[in-house]
Formats: C-alpha cells, sequence, structure tokens
C-alpha cells in the first residue's frame, strides 16, 4: 500500500502539536532526578517551577515555552516504504507546520535573516528544514519534529589531533561556562557534542546527538560511551545550575556522535538542547495506521554505518 | 520529588508603588496582577529612534503608561483568530542584554517600575539607570516556563502595530492574574543577583582547566585580541 500525503500532514500537525506541549519522559525523568539531588537554593527553585510548567502545558494544552524555536523536520525513509510523490510529502510538511503555527498557536519566529520580513506561519526561504535519511528492510515513514530556540549555547572549534580529549573538554568547559551565565543555554540541558566529519557534517552530528537521542541513551562504542559519562561529570562539576546560579545542574546528559575527518584536523562542535527539548515523532506505517513516541529512534547502525561496507 | 525551598514571596498589584519596589531583595519570589505590556527591539526603535509617538490605551484614549509600570520583555506564542480575537498560547521573555542601550531613555519616557525579562542587564546598568530611577528588574524562571506564564494571561486589553511589527515584535498590553513566579535580579540599591553567583562560580572556574594541556593552536574564540596570531 502507498503511504500519501494526506497521511504524512496528519502526523506532522500531531507532532508539532505534540513537540510544543509535552515534555518527553525521558527528558522529564532527567530533570525530576536532578531536582532530586540539586543543592543550590535558587537552582532547585528553578527546577520545581520548570516541572509545574510541564504539567500546567500538558493540563492546558498550551506550548511549555513561548519561544517555540525554529520547528524542522528529521525524516527517515524505510527502504521498502512506497509513497506517490516526496515532493508532496515535503510540501505536507509545510502545510502541516503553517497550520499547528495559527492553531497550537506556535511563534512565528522565521523571519528573512536580513529583510526581517515574515509570514507569520514559520515558512520562508530555506524553512522549515527537512533532513532526510533512510533505513533498511522497513516500509515505514519515521517523522521527527524538533523545536529548538537557535540564538545561544551551541559553537564549533577546529581542534587537531593533538589536542586529544584535553582539548574537547577545554572546549566543552568554555561553551558551557560562556552560554551558562545568567541561564542563556536554558540548561540543564541534553548535551550533544559533534567529533569529526567535514565542517557542517560536524555541526550536524553534534545537533542530532543533541536533538535525537534521548536522556540515557549511550553510544555503541563503549570507549565513546565512557566519554559521555565523563564530560556529563564535567559539565555538573562547574558549580553552575539553572538559570546560572550556583549549583549542579548543567548537564542532563551528554551524547557524542562521530564522523570519519580529515587526517591533520578534529573538528568539534557542542550543542545544548534546553529545559524545553522538544521534540515528537510519528511513524507512518505502509497501511496508513500512525503511530506516535517521543525516542526518533535515528541513530540506528545503518545510519552510523558502523560497518565498512 | 524534591519540594523546593521556600522563598519570600511577593503578590504585587499592578501599577506597582514605589513602597511595594522598595520591599523587593534579590533572589524574591514575585507575581502581578494588573497589565503588562510588552517591548522589544521593533517598538524601541519606532519610539526612540524614529520618534513616532506612543499608542495610547482604549476609547478615552489614556496613557497606556498610566495603566502599567511594568516593561515586559516578550513575545508571546499567539494567534489572531478568525473572529479577531487573539488567542495567547504560551508566554516567555527574550534576552534583555540586547535593550541595554534603550532602556535609560525609555524608563524616562514611560516611567516604567519594573523590567521583565530573560538573564537580567548588566549590573552597571542596575547601577547608573534603574536604581536611580526607582525601577527593578525581575527575571522570568528557568526561560521556558511559558505555560505558567500564558496561564496568568487572562486576556489582550490591547495590542499595537501589529501589523507593521508582526505577532512577535508588536506591542502587546496583557491583563494579568497570578502572573509569575518571577525572581528578583535587582534591588533599588542596584544589588545584582546575577552578578552574585556569577562572582562565586567564577571562584572555581580556574581550577577546572587544572591539568589540561593548551591548545595545539590558539584561535579565536578563545582571544578576542585581533591583533594576535592564531598560531
Amino acid at each position: 500500500m502507498t503511504i500519501t500525503a494526506k497521511h504524512i500532514e496528519t502526523a506532522a500537525y500531531e507532532i508539532m502539536k505534540k513537540a510544543a506541549i509535552d515534555i518527553p519522559d525521558d527528558y522529564l525523568t532527567g530533570i525530576e532526578a536532578m531536582a532530586d539531588t540539586e543543592s543550590g537554593d535558587l537552582s532547585a527553585f528553578v527546577l520545581s517551577a520548570m516541572l509545574d510548567n510541564y504539567r500546567a502545558a500538558t493540563e492546558d494544552r498550551r506550548p511549555m515555552c513561548a519561544d517555540t524555536g525554529l520547528p524542522r523536520y528529521y525524516v527517515k525513509v524505510g527502504d521498502k516504504a512506497r509513497m506517490d510523490s516526496m515532493v508532496a510529502l515535503e510540501a505536507a510538511l509545510r502545510k502541516a507546520t503553517a497550520d499547528a503555527t495559527h492553531d497550537v498557536p506556535l511563534r512565528p519566529n522565521r523571519v528573512h535573516p536580513l529583510w526581517r520580513t515574515e509570514h507569520n506561519n514559520n515558512l520562508g526561504i530555506n524553512s522549515p528544514e527537512v533532513e532526510w535519511s533512510f533505513e533498511p528492510d522497513a516500509d515505514w515513514i519515521d517523522i521527527t519534529t524538533v523545536h529548538k530556540g537557535g540564538l545561544f549555547g551551541t559553537d564549533y572549534r577546529m581542534l587537531f589531533p593533538g589536542d586529544g580529549i584535553d582539548g574537547i573538554k577545554r572546549f566543552l568547559l568554555d561553551t558551557l561556562i560562556a552560554f551558562g551565565k545568567r541561564g542563556l543555554a536554558c540548561q540543564p540541558a541534553i548535551v550533544g557534542i559533534g567529533i569529526g566529519g567535514s565542517k557542517d557534517t560536524c555541526m550536524q552530528l553534534g545537533k542530532q546527538a543533541a536533538c535525537l537521542r534521548v536522556v540515557g541513551d549511550r553510544n555503541p562504542d563503549p570507549e565513546i560511551a565512557k566519554l559521555e559519562h565523563e564530560f556529563k561529570e564535567l559539565g555538573n562539576s562547574i558549580g553552575m545550575g539553572a538559570m546560572g546560579f550556583v549549583g549542579s545542574s548543567m548537564v542532563v546528559d551528554c551524547h557524542i556522535e562521530v564522523g570519519y575527518t580529515h587526517t591533520g584536523g578534529m573538528p568539534v562542535s557542542v550543542h545544548t538542547f534546553c529545559l524545553s527539548s522538544r521534540r515528537a515523532t510519528a511513524r507512518i506505517h505502509s497501511d496508513g495506521t500512525i503511530t506516535y513516541r517521543t525516542d526518533p529512534k535515528w541513530f540506528t547502525p545503518y545510519m552510523r554505518r558502523e560497518g565498512i561496507s | 520529588m524534591t519540594t523546593a525551598p521556600t522563598r519570600k514571596t511577593h503578590h504585587l498589584t499592578i501599577p506597582v508603588k514605589a513602597s511595594d519596589i522598595a520591599m523587593l531583595k534579590p533572589g524574591d519570589i514575585v507575581y502581578l496582577e494588573g497589565v503588562v505590556y510588552t517591548a522589544r527591539e521593533g517598538v524601541y526603535d519606532r519610539v526612540l529612534e524614529k520618534q513616532q509617538p506612543l499608542p495610547v490605551s482604549g476609547q478615552s484614549g489614556s496613557d497606556l503608561f498610566d495603566i502599567s509600570n511594568v516593561n515586559f520583555h516578550c513575545s508571546p506564542a499567539a494567534a489572531i483568530l478568525d473572529d479577531g480575537s487573539y488567542k495567547i498560547g504560551g508566554v516567555t521573555a527574550t534576552a534583555s542584554f540586547r535593550f541595554s542601550k534603550w532602556m535609560e531613555r525609555w524608563l524616562d519616557l514611560t516611567n516604567t517600575k519594573i523590567v521583565i525579562g530573560k538573564g537580567g542587564m548588566p549590573k552597571e546598568d542596575y547601577t547608573n539607570i534603574l536604581a536611580p530611577r526607582g525601577a527593578v528588574y525581575l527575571t522570568t524562571v528557568g526561560y521556558g516556563t511559558g505555560a505558567l506564564l500564558g496561564r496568568g494571561v487572562t486576556s489582550v486589553k490591547d495590542v499595537f502595530w501589529l501589523d507593521d511589527l508582526g505577532i512577535a515584535q508588536a506591542m502587546w498590553m496583557f491583563n494579568v492574574k497570578a502572573f509569575g513566579p518571577f525572581i528578583v535580579d535587582s534591588d533599588i540599591a542596584g544589588n545584582s543577583l546575577f552578578a552574585e553567583h556569577n562572582a562565586a562560580i567564577a571562584e572555581n572556574i580556574s581550577a577546572l582547566y587544572d591539568g589540561l594541556k593548551p591548545p595545539a593552536l590558539s584561535r579565536y574564540g578563545e582571544t578576542d585580541n585581533r591583533k594576535d596570531e592564531v598560531m
């Protein structure tokens, strides 16, 4: 059976609402655990208010944060899925974005970068972004939306092989401290670190690591998994908590993604996904039924190309 | 689940009185009732740079700053419904430091006494601009309590320049009730909660880098001296 543009539009509209309103369970559990251990008074107050806020959002069906970010999509197409038109799929995502912006409502954040003109619907040139991937032996299409603010908490640096792990730690500390002050990064955050690739893939990997992996998930390489844990502990040892107040709640979890890179370099990117970590995924099955979840399951073994074939 | 520590909490009615403001200390919690207005770069540019007149509120044409002396650095997640009414979903602040250059003229023009936003402003602004005018700064909490603040907005009293500036930049006047929580950053003595916490955290920062080897290449991002070489 063929998946239609109407199925896509229905699913995309629904995940736009879910992402804006319902905090994912993995992130909620992570924040609850941090609230239990936070010793800084003000930082603890902030976490408690955030937990109240998640409840209010779900009860009232209103966005958990008014800065509903730059809504965007990640599409994973099963190799056996059949869709009559991929252009129609992208058109459906655009329509769902505009409709959800009006109906939820989302803040129409998207403006022209130079002229600041807008259409009040989060659509525009190259917006929203749609990233594509494929999955073998599957007949479904997964669509994930991420609503992430975009002003603070992300940085890129070209390191070199000689910098080693120390260089990454230095860069991570620089970024967390600089953007953590006054809480501009809206921490505690899921921190995504991209290592390697070319500069653009490095940024992309870090962003996807922050936004498309759930709290508690570990990289399949046990050495990288150890680094994820070590970097999380490092961030939480800065002495800074929520809103940059004295405390320990900086990093809910740390995810690292790597890509083979130029022999002379080690590009690194750091991304922070905020206190309103908004993501939602829909799976459109081959018979047109739709199921919803909060784990994008983006990084599959095929996605990482773990083998060499 | 941990219960948050109890903090001194104030429930203030807008327009806020000088005696109310005087009670606020850094770290206190505030909830507001009355009318708050929003203003971000679009509004400051229009009024202060382009010298366009301030809007008036209601059919009586009253000066809106007699109604509200609370400036919220905010743009709501809002929509205009088919019947012309407004739906306000989430309400969150935007980073205030970007508006610092306008605050002195704005406070003089409008007699605003409470500024609410994200992240505070430099301590010098509190000392030199807000405190001498009897004004204080409140920060929103966690920067994401959009649903709690959205609940606190009972209705839209007015919106100005919506067509010209768009939903995000327009000047909104919200009727609010139990609107909060906000944390007091600056008091009328010009103290800053953020500055105090930054200073406390800064004491430990250099120790975090102890034992890490120096970078292979110094580079922009680690220095802002443009005369330095990156090698």
